[in-house]
C-alpha cells in the first residue's frame, strides 16, 4: 500500500474533504435507469460517479430446494469483466466477485423482500427461479452499493414471461411483476484512520482500514451485514458505522422511486 | 423467391438504425459503444501494456488479443451461462483476424493490446457489432491503424439478398436462409472477416458481398462521425 497516498487522504478527511471535493458523507452523482434491455426480463443501469453497473434478470423454471418445496428461488451472480477495470482478469470468478454477489444476494434474501411463495408453480415440483447478473461497465469504486441498487431496480423492473407447458416463452412477456414485500437498501461505510466515509473512490478503497456493508429494510431494520478490510472494529465503531449507513439509506431510497 | 417484404419492414438494402459513441469506459485506454437495431456492443481497449504470460512476448511485434463475451442476460431465450464457450472463443479468434490487417503490431513490440467486447443485448449480427465497436475503440485508444473496419452481415432469405439480418430473419422458417457476416477494410478494398452458413450460389455470394460493401461504407461513416464527435451520441438517420 502507498503510504504517501494514505497520508494525503487522511489529511483531507481530517478537514472533511476528499480529492474530488466531496465531504466524507457525500455520494457522487447517482443516476439510475431501468428497462434498458429487451433480452432481460428486468434490467437496470446505475451510475455512481464514474462507476457504472448493469444488472439483468432472467427467469428460469426448475425444481425447488427440498427444504422449501413451495418457494421460488433467487440467485445473484456477478461478472467482474476485464473490460471494466485493468484490475479484473478473465477466468473463473475471483473471491472478490463471489463476495460481491453473495453480499448483494443476502441483502435481498434476508430482507424477505420477495414473496417466494408466490413464485411456486407446483409445490415440490416446479417453481420460478430468478437469476440476476451484475456486470460492471466501468468499475471506479463502490461496486457494493452500485450493484445492490442495480440488482434491486432490475428485480422491480422484471416481468414474468409467459409459461406454457412448463416452459417459459421468453418472447412473450406478461404484465405480471414480482411479488414485492419490502424494499432493501444497502450502504457500505468505509473507515480510514478514525474517519467514516461512504462511496469511496478506487484510491480510498485501496487505503481503507475496514468497511461495513449494511442492508436495511424500509422500517430501518438491519437485514444483512458484511465486514471487510484488515482492521477489526470495536462495538462503538460498529455503532457509528451503522448509524451513518441508516442515515444514508434513507437518502438513497429516493432512487427506488 | 417469395420473400417479398422484410419482416421488420426495411428495404432489402437497408441497415437497422445505428447508434455509436466513443469514450464509454473511463478506465480503458479507448472504448466504444455500437448499437445496430437491438444488438448492442461495448468494446474497451487496454494497452499497449506489458504482456503476460511472458513466453508470448515477441521483440518484433505486439500481440492483439480479442475477447468476445455475451452478458448472461443478453440472449433472446434462456440465460447465457457465463464464461467462455466454443462459440465465443471462435468469435474472439475471427474478430482478431478481422482487425489484425489494420493494426500496426510493429509499433508495440513485447506488448499486448487487449480488446474486450461485451454484449448486453443481442438480436443477430453480434460479432459484426463487436468488430465495429472494437475498431472504434482501437482508434479511440490512439493505436496506429491503417483504417477503420466496418462489419455487417448480409444474407439470402428465401432467395432474396438482404442486408443486416435480424434474429427473426435468421430464424425464418418458410424458406432457406444463408447468413454471411463479413468485415470490410475500405482503403484496401478487402474483406477481413468472411463466414457463412446456409446455402448460396457463387454468383449470389458475389452480389451479396457487393451489397455488404455498401452497408459497411454506411457504417464506416457513422463510426468516423462518432470518433469526430467524442462524447456525443451519433445516429445514422
Amino acid at each position: 500500500m502507498n503510504n504517501e497516498k494514505q497520508n494525503h487522504i487522511i489529511n483531507y478527511l481530517k478537514k472533511d474533504l476528499r480529492f474530488d471535493g466531496r465531504k466524507r458523507e457525500d455520494y457522487r452523482k447517482i443516476e439510475v435507469e431501468t428497462g434498458i434491455f429487451k433480452t432481460a426480463e428486468g434490467s437496470a443501469r446505475v451510475k455512481i460517479g464514474d462507476t457504472e453497473v448493469l444488472a439483468g434478470v432472467k427467469f428460469e423454471v426448475g425444481k425447488p430446494y427440498p427444504d422449501t418445496p413451495e418457494e421460488g428461488t433467487l440467485m445473484v451472480n456477478s461478472e467482474l469483466i476485464p473490460m471494466s477495470s485493468p484490475k479484473f482478469e478473465s477466468g473463473p470468478p475471483s473471491p472478490e466477485s463471489i463476495e460481491l454477489s453473495r453480499v448483494v444476494d443476502r441483502g435481498i434474501r434476508e430482507s424477505k423482500a420477495i414473496d417466494y411463495k408466490k413464485m411456486c408453480i407446483r409445490p415440490g415440483e416446479l417453481v420460478y427461479s430468478l437469476v440476476v447478473d451484475i456486470v460492471p461497465v466501468n468499475a471506479a469504486g463502490n461496486l457494493f452499493d452500485a450493484a445492490a441498487l442495480a440488482v434491486w431496480l432490475a428485480i422491480k423492473d422484471a416481468k414474468f414471461p409467459k409459461l406454457e407447458g412448463d416452459k417459459l416463452k421468453y418472447k412473450e412477456p406478461t404484465k405480471q411483476k414480482l411479488p414485492i414485500l419490502t424494499e432493501p437498501v444497502s450502504i457500505t461505510v468505509y473507515k480510514i484512520a478514525n474517519y467514516y466515509l461512504v462511496d469511496p473512490t478506487p484510491d480510498e478503497e485501496e487505503v481503507m482500514d475496514a468497511r461495513l456493508t449494511v442492508a436495511l429494510t424500509e422500517d430501518g431494520t438491519i437485514c444483512a451485514l458484511q465486514k471487510g478490510g484488515e482492521e477489526p472494529l470495536s462495538k462503538a465503531e460498529i455503532e457509528s458505522m451503522i448509524g451513518l449507513a441508516s442515515k444514508k439509506a434513507k437518502e438513497l431510497r429516493k432512487y427506488l422511486r | 423467391m417469395s420473400y417479398k417484404k422484410r419482416l421488420d419492414g426495411r428495404k432489402f438494402d437497408e441497415l437497422r438504425s445505428i447508434e455509436a459513441k466513443v469514450g464509454v469506459v473511463k478506465n480503458a485506454t479507448g472504448s466504444a459503444y455500437f448499437k445496430i437495431g437491438n444488438t448492442m456492443a461495448y468494446a474497451a481497449v487496454y494497452g499497449p501494456r506489458d504482456l503476460f504470460p511472458r513466453f508470448l512476448k515477441d521483440p518484433k511485434r505486439g500481440l492483439l488479443r480479442c475477447n468476445y463475451n455475451m452478458m448472461p442476460f443478453s440472449g433472446m431465450g434462456e440465460r447465457v451461462r457465463p464464461g467462455p464457450s466454443r462459440r465465443s472463443k471462435e468469435i474472439s479468434m475471427v474478430t482478431e483476424g478481422a482487425l489484425l490487417p489494420v493494426v500496426n503490431l510493429e509499433n508495440f513490440p513485447n506488448s499486448v493490446v487487449d480488446v474486450y467486447i461485451e454484449l448486453p443485448q443481442t438480436d443477430a449480427g453480434s460479432r459484426c457489432a463487436g468488430i465495429c465497436a472494437a475498431s472504434m475503440a482501437l482508434a479511440d485508444a490512439g493505436i496506429a491503424m491503417k483504417d477503420l473496419v466496418g462489419a455487417v452481415s448480409v444474407g439470402l432469405v428465401d432467395g432474396q439478398i438482404v442486408l443486416d439480418l435480424n434474429y427473426d430473419e435468421e430464424a425464418y422458417d418458410k424458406g432457406d436462409v444463408a447468413d454471411i457476416p463479413m468485415a470490410y477494410i475500405p482503403n484496401m478494398d478487402k474483406f477481413s472477416l468472411l463466414q457463412m452458413d446456409g446455402k448460396v450460389k457463387p454468383e449470389d455470394l458475389i452480389k451479396a458481398l457487393e451489397l455488404a460493401k455498401k452497408g459497411a461504407l454506411e457504417i464506416l461513416k457513422v463510426q468516423r462521425n462518432a470518433l469526430k464527435h467524442r462524447f456525443e451520441v451519433v445516429k445514422n438517420e
